[in-house]
This record gives C-alpha cells, sequence and structure tokens, in this order.
C-alpha cells in the first residue's frame, strides 16, 4: 500500500516533468496548440507501473539476501504451478490478442505483429542462447535466409506464402546445421565472435550477389498471404496477418514449451550449465548442439517468410547486425530460457520504443541503460527461468505438471 | 556363450595406458583391470595422474598409447579408444568428478535424469507430439530417477536446484546422477573429499551397498586411508603418473616403494 502511494507520487512527478515534451504539442502552420492529454496519461500508468515493478525487484532483491535461497517467494512460480491461475491468464490474454484488431488501427495492429513477430524470434533464439547456452549474434541471418526464400521464390516461381512457409523454414534450418558445424567447439566469446561474421556473410552475400538477389535495391511485390485466392484489401490483409502471428506466436509458445521439458530441451541445459560434465553423463555434444541452432533457425526462418510476406520488400538492409542484437536483448531482458520471458522482452522492447515516441530517438542509448541495469539488478533477466517440479507422492507413482 | 565368457574377463582391461601433455608424460605405460563386483582403489600423491587416467578411460582426453578394453552395458567386450565420452557412457562406464560438476541451475531430480539421457529414446517430433511412447519413457524416466536418489538418501532434495545442495549432498549427487546411466563400472574421483567423517562413514556403506545390491563394479581415487583401507579389495599406486605398486589392502600398507612416495610427498610439502 504504501508503495502504492510512492508509485502514485512518482508518476504524478513524471507526468508532469514530462508534460512539456508529450502533450503540448505547437502546430507552426496554423498557430494553434494541441494538447494531447492521453499521452499524459499513458505517461503516468506507465510510470506507475514501472516505479512499482522497480520497487518489487528491489525489495524482493533485499528480501532474496536475507531469506534462505529455498523459501524465495516468484510470483511466476506461483502462477505456474497454479494451472488455474495459468489458464484464466491464458485465456485473457487470448482473448484480448482476439479483440485487439477490432477495437483499434491498422497502425495498431501493425506495432502488435511486430512484436509478436519478435516473440517468436527471441522463443527461437532463446532455444540456442536461453536453454542450450550458445550465445549466437547471427541469429538475424536465418531470418534473412527465410524472407530470401520466399521473395525469390515468389518473384521466380510465383510460389504462394504456404507452399514456401515449410521452405523457408527448411533452409533456414539447413542453414543452421550448416552454421552449427563449424562451431561446434567453440564456446563464449569465440563463438560469438563467429556467428556474428556468419551474420554478416550472409548479408553481405545478399547486397552483392545482384545476379541472385537484386543487390541492396532488394526485392519488391512480393504477394502477401492469402486464403484460396480470396482477394483482401490492405486491412483485412493487415488483420490476417496479424492473427497468422497469434497463432504462430501460440504454437510456438505451445511447442518451445514442450521442448524444454522434454529429453532435449533437458539436454540443452545441462549443455549449457557443464559441457564436460554432460558429454561424461551421455548427453552428445554434436548432436544437441546441431539440434539446438536446426531448431532455432527454423524459427527465424517461418518468421523471415512471414516478415517478407508482410512487408512485401525485403531488402539486405532489413537483416543488419542491430536486428540480432534487438532479438538478443529480447532474450537477455526478459530472462533467458524463460518463455513468459521472452515474452514480455519482446513486448517491452518493441511496444516500448513505439508507445513512447519521445524515446524513440534514444533507443539504442535507452536499450543500453536498461541492459546495465538489468545486469546489476537482475543478470537472470526479467523473469528468471522456472524449473518444473515432479511430484512423486501419488501411490501409482504419476507425476505432474 | 558370451556370458559364460564374459563372466571370466574383466569389467575393465586397462594396458600400457600412456597421456602425455606436450613434454609431460601424465600417465606412463599404466595396467589396471577391474572384476565384476570388485572395488578397486587408485591412490597415489597429488599430481601423480589418476584423474587423468580417469579422463583417459572416460573418452575425456584421447590416450597417446594404450589399450582400454570394457564389457560393455550390453554385455559385450568392446575396445573405449577413441570414443567421446557420451559414447563410453553408454557402454557402461559412469564417472563422478573430482571438482564438482553438477548443472547448477538445475533440480536435482533433473540432474539425475540428465544420467538417463542415454538410455532414452524420444527425438524432437516425440518432445514436440508428446504422444503416449514418449509420455511413458519420461515418466519411466523420472520415476527411476527418484527410486535412485531415494537409495542414495537424496529423496528429500528432488526439487531443490542442485547449487542450494549442501556441500556432501552434492557429492552423493553426482554419484546418484552417474548411476542413472545405468552403469556397470563406477568411476569415483575423491567421492569422500571434503566431507566429515561421519559422512564419510556414511558414503563408505552408501558404496557397499551399491556394489552388493546394483551389481557395479567400482574404480575409485580418494586420499582418504582409512576409506580406502576399509573398502577397497584391491590397491593401485601411483606416482610420477607410474604404477608402483598394486596389491591387498596388507600389502599397499607394507610396501615401502609405497611408503617412500607418500613420504616423499610430506617432505616436498
Ligand atoms: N589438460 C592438461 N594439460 C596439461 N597438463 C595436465 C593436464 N591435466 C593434468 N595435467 C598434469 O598432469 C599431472 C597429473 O594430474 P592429475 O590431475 O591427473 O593428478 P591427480 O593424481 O589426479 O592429482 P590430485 O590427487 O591432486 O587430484 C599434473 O602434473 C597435471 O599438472
Ligand atoms: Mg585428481
Amino acid at each position: 500500500m504504501e508503495y502504492m502511494i510512492k508509485s502514485l507520487k512518482v508518476a504524478v512527478w513524471f507526468m508532469f516533468l514530462t508534460f512539456p515534451i508529450v502533450v503540448i504539442k505547437v502546430n507552426t502552420i496554423e498557430n494553434i496548440v494541441i494538447w494531447r492529454w492521453h499521452n499524459m496519461f499513458y505517461m503516468g500508468v506507465g510510470i506507475f507501473f514501472v516505479s512499482m515493478l522497480w520497487r518489487y525487484f528491489l525489495e524482493r532483491k533485499d528480501r532474496v539476501g536475507k531469506k534462505s535461497a529455498a523459501e524465495r517467494i516468484n510470483i511466476t512460480q506461483t502462477i505456474m504451478e497454479n494451472p488455474k491461475i495459468l489458464r484464466t491468464l491464458i485465456i485473457s490474454v487470448l482473448t484480448i490478442l482476439c479483440i485487439f484488431p477490432f477495437v483499434t488501427d491498422s497502425y495498431q495492429i501493425n506495432i502488435m505483429t511486430v512484436a509478436l513477430m519478435y516473440i517468436v524470434l527471441g522463443l527461437g533464439l532463446n532455444i540456442v542462447v536461453g536453454l542450450a547456452g550458445l550465445l549466437d549474434l547471427g541469429f538475424v541471418a536465418f531470418y534473412a535466409v527465410g524472407a530470401y526464400t520466399y521473395a525469390l521464390l515468389n518473384y521466380h516461381f510465383g510460389l504462394s506464402f504456404w507452399v514456401v512457409l515449410p521452405i523457408g523454414a527448411l533452409m533456414a534450418t539447413i542453414f543452421g546445421i550448416l552454421l552449427g558445424f563449424p562451431v561446434l567447439r567453440l564456446r563464449g566469446d569465440y563463438l560469438a565472435i563467429v556467428t556474428l561474421g556468419f551474420g554478416e556473410i550472409i548479408r553481405l552475400v545478399l547486397e552483392n550477389w545482384n545476379e541472385f538477389s537484386m543487390g541492396p535495391s532488394g526485392i519488391a511485390n512480393i504477394d502477401r498471404p492469402t486464403i484460396y485466392g480470396f482477394d483482401m484489401t490492405l486491412t483485412q490483409a493487415t488483420i490476417f496477418i496479424y492473427f497468422l502471428m497469434v497463432v504462430f506466436t501460440v504454437f510456438t509458445v505451445f511447442f518451445v514449451n514442450r521442448l524444454q521439458n522434454s529429453r532435449i530441451g533437458r539436454a540443452w541445459l545441462a549443455l549449457r550449465e557443464d559441457e564436460i560434465a554432460c558429454q561424461a553423463m551421455g548427453v552428445g555434444r554434436t548432436r544437441t548442439k546441431l539440434m539446438a541452432f536446426a531448431l532455432g533457425a527454423t524459427w527465424a526462418g517461418l518468421m523471415g517468410v512471414v516478415f517478407a510476406a508482410k512487408t512485401t520488400f525485403i531488402n539486405p538492409a532489413s537483416f543488419t547486425f542491430l536486428e540480432s542484437a534487438i532479438i538478443l536483448s529480447v532474450v537477455v531482458l526478459g530472462g533467458m530460457g524463460s518463455i513468459p520471458g521472452v515474452i514480455i522482452g519482446a513486448l517491452i522492447m518493441i511496444l516500448l520504443p513505439e508507445y513512447l515516441r519521445a524515446f524513440s530517438e534514444y533507443r539504442m542509448l535507452v536499450f543500453g541503460g536498461a541492459m546495465v541495469v538489468m545486469m546489476v539488478f537482475r543478470p537472470q533477466g526479467l523473469i528468471s527461468n522456472y524449473r518444473r517440479k515432479y511430484s512423486f507422492h501419488s501411490a501409482d507413482g504419476r507425476f505432474g505438471k | 556363450m558370451e556370458g559364460l565368457v564374459s563372466s571370466m574377463e574383466h569389467i575393465l582391461d586397462v594396458k600400457d595406458l600412456t597421456m602425455d601433455f606436450g613434454g609431460l608424460r601424465a600417465v606412463d605405460s599404466v595396467d589396471l583391470y577391474v572384476d565384476k563386483k570388485e572395488i578397486v582403489a587408485l591412490i597415489g600423491p597429488n599430481g601423480a595422474g589418476k584423474t587423468t587416467f580417469f579422463n583417459c578411460i572416460t573418452g575425456i582426453y584421447n590416450p597417446s598409447k594404450g589399450d582400454i578394453k570394457a564389457i560393455t552395458h550390453s554385455g559385450a567386450a568392446a575396445r573405449l579408444n577413441g570414443l567421446k565420452p557420451n559414447r563410453v557412457t553408454e557402454r557402461g562406464l559412469a564417472r563422478t568428478f573430482q571438482n564438482i560438476r553438477l548443472f547448477q541451475n538445475m533440480t536435482v531430480l533433473e540432474n539425475v535424469m540428465i544420467g538417463k539421457h542415454c538410455r532414452m529414446k524420444a527425438k524432437v517430433l516425440g518432445a514436440l507430439l508428446r504422444d503416449r511412447r514418449t509420455r511413458a519413457e519420461e515418466l519411466k524416466a523420472a520415476n527411476e530417477s527418484y527410486e535412485i536418489l531415494e537409495k542414495i538418501g537424496l529423496a528429500k532434495f528432488s526439487d531443490e536446484i542442485a547449487s542450494n545442495l549442501p556441500y556432501g549432498a552434492q557429492r552423493k549427487l553426482e554419484i546418484a546422477r552417474a548411476m542413472a546411466t545405468e552403469p556397470s563400472l563406477l568411476l569415483l574421483d575423491e567421492p569422500a573429499a571434503g566431507m566429515n567423517p561421519q559422512e564419510t562413514r556414511e558414503l563408505t556403506d552408501l558404496i557397499r551397498q551399491i556394489r552388493d545390491n546394483e551389481d557395479i563394479s567400482i574404480l575409485l581415487i580418494e586420499h582418504d586411508m582409512k576409506l580406502v583401507m576399509n573398502l577397497s579389495e584391491r590397491i593401485y599406486v601411483m606416482d610420477h603418473g607410474q604404477k608402483i605398486a598394486e596389491g591387498t589392502p596388507v600389502d599397499i600398507r607394507n610396501n615401502p616403494e609405497v611408503i617412500k612416495a607418500y613420504l616423499g610427498e610430506d617432505i616436498d610439502a
């Protein structure tokens, strides 16, 4: 309660502070002042929650220090362990996602679609970085592979979105394995540098091999996804892609969750924790690593196809290192290895700069600052990795969740 | 019959094993064998090459010279030279580490379940679809892992994150994890290091129980002479990479070479 009041004060203070920037807008042509009060409201609510969050984490950081780690309270854990709360949460999020496009304009829908794409990309990279612990700085390469697969096949052969979707994913998987082989023995910094180089190679090839990829000018007029040749207006297409992304996101969350609680998911975690012990316990390093690269790349490839279909135009400039860095930030910010973490991370990374336009020019600065703060307060990310618990209490030896 | 033959053979038979690190010969043509259901100790002063010997057998190093043969998980004889560590483990040799190498951020049960990895089959597709076979396999692995924890006395920690365990329990968890791979030979690298006398006594009983109840042979490296003398049927002594003695605990206790090696170490120190 005390926190609420404090946070409220902070919110009001910030609303006052940012008032000249976000509320007043002078239209110099007609010489009138536009009062954007709604911005003030957003600012207030935003700051209020940020402040609450900040206090919560600060307090928790103190508490963890005092209490023994065993009795640490963890909201994620409470939610994950209680199927009722979890189900309610999932259903309400899905409902909001379904209603969303009908109560907002296509600009908002577009932003949300992008955010969902980053969730899926983040979850894909999360397999490589978060679960298997392989620092991959060239993830965008697989995204590019997917996008160019669709663009080129569509341009040359007129293949449709739905046909290319699996092909794009497969191409990315193959490239994932191709990258995986040479870097099998590398770890940490070395791995990061080589993957970074790989990402740049793909981009440079696309930029310079004009006959193949049409170079820097890119490929335009890529078909949007259709359903049985049904012609859609631009708005309809936007909404369609949005729902496509909702479905993709749900499937990705579902599959990644299954993956990480499986034999292979455990092996990834073990590989991340201790490579030698992991091998000595009978886990094949080659296989496990390649699998992580390949599966992570698959999702990037899928998103690449969607990206090409969504923007209808791609060029190598869309696949720079910055893109990799953003996806990586999503994973690191949200919490490595944690699905809800990546989701929140993507929403923060993509939505915040969009809605807080004031910061958009300082985007990189804010990201950098946020990363530093994260490393200090929560090196494990906003939402730390939750480990599944088994219960052996029932007589038939069934284990739960 | 295969079984008849193998019961006559050593479960592990190492001949002329040599390991060079550049100019340093860490293991110098060592012969060693372990029989079925035997507890064998490998001792020697610090830096004698014991851990390196283990690393060679378990595929972490590729030995410069020598022959490593073992009766595998399936009961057939096989040569282990040049195999990757996971292949060695698949063939029925499991180890623990001198400097504890648990999967720190995974739960105790998950640590043990990693040991089950090589006895499981589920592929990516199985994980995604979670079909009946995959579920049954997961269930079996979880249950078997839990049983191992019960045997080792760690069941109460099963949901705990491994790094939160007390030191002695972490050492035991290393053993539990190794046992999950269903080995026929367990290689323990200083299992009692850092344990108090009470814990060491418990560990002695535990190792004996594993041998008696699980049909597992044991080769252990240990500096705690009481444990070694209590537990082992035969002892090998290494110094400067060479095997300087082998025999029963009584032989070893009275062996002048061994006494010299250990005294020499004391004088150096
Ligand atoms: N990877 C390596 N590269 C170079 N030298 C090594 C390597 N591993 C071990 N050595 C050297 O080999 C020798 C034997 O080391 P080892 O760890 O096998 O000894 P140990 O008998 O296990 O000793 P301790 O009782 O202290 O564990 C040491 O001189 C060590 O420095
Ligand atoms: Mg050693």
